[in-house]
């Protein structure tokens, strides 16, 4: 009974995540600004945001999430077994100008938490993180459990 | 601030100069807020993936041109791939009231901010400005 209602909620999560996945290709696509893939839309996007890429060999996964003007003091990573999050707040600068009118304001600003379930597990404590250009970009090193084994085989 | 790049063809008279200024390749727009204080206006744009050193900013004819030249280099064997970045690239009518000498910019975060100081009167000329 337990194992068939874990693998439910399991089935769940995916479906839901299936469902996210198919509203950012196809449903806000059509009908948003041509910028909207770089700029962070609260509300609609903040859950999406930022948007990542990610990559892997056999020690690591590489991830890189685009976030500009990120104040580099709020931004924080922190990683569980194979669940990561990404927090930060994207600055409005505005605070900061004393502005007399806004004659554009596509940028927009606000805080953001973004998590991910990683295929394998990492090694939470060797996990590295940069920022640069508005670019985090972050190694996550394996956990020797899920990295890939070399077997020899011996031809007879 | 009027937006510059491929919108307004039929507005602007076709001598050839603006077309000099236009870019050729593909770019992306990168999202901009323009806010306006008594003494300037400023031009807030993200260039994310752009280096301090990619970004050329020009007033050229009135129109200013942002450009920033992507350095990036996406992780090898990508299992999930959600942004691309392709070379940034916009343009903007400036009006008289700014002065074209004193524009400075700064670039940080990847979130580069241009000051346009406002002028009395406009005296038309090219310039270069220089990223800090």
């Amino acid at each position: 009974m337990g194992t068939w209602s874990l693998d439910f909620i399991s089935d769940m999560e995916k479906m839901r995540r299936e469902m996210d996945r198919f509203l950012d290709e196809f449903g806000s696509s059509s009908w948003t600004f041509p910028f909207s893939k770089t700029s962070f839309l609260p509300g609609r996007a903040a859950r999406g945001y930022p948007l990542l890429n990610i990559g892997e060999d056999n020690d690591n996964f590489y991830i890189d999430a685009l976030a500009p003007g990120v104040d580099p003091k709020t931004l924080d990573v922190s990683v569980t077994q194979n669940q990561l999050v990404i927090s930060g707040e994207k600055t409005a600068l505005l605070s900061s100008v004393e502005a007399k009118a806004i004659h554009r304001s596509e940028r927009s600003a606000g805080q953001f938490a973004r998590s991910m379930t990683l295929p394998f597990d990492v090694n939470s404590e060797k996990v590295q993180a940069t920022y640069q250009d508005g670019l985090l970009k972050i190694i996550l090193p394996k956990a020797e459990v899920a990295k890939p084994k070399q077997i020899r085989v011996s031809v007879t | 601030m009027a937006e510059k790049t491929t919108t307004d063809i039929q507005a602007t008279p076709r001598t050839g100069k603006t077309l000099a200024t236009r870019e050729e390749n593909r770019y992306m727009v990168p999202p901009v807020d323009i806010y306006e204080t008594d003494n300037a206006l400023a031009v807030i744009v993200d260039l994310p993936g752009v280096h301090k050193d990619g970004v050329d900013i020009r007033v050229d004819q009135d129109i200013l041109t942002i450009k920033g030249k992507i350095r990036y280099q996406p992780p090898k064997n990508q299992i999930r791939g959600e942004f691309g970045l392709m070379d940034f690239f916009r343009q903007f009518q400036l009006s008289d009231e700014v002065d074209q000498e004193k524009i400075t910019a700064e670039s940080k975060n990847g979130v580069l901010t241009i000051t346009l100081p406002k002028a009395e009167k406009a005296k038309p000329r090219q310039v270069k400005i220089k990223v800090g």
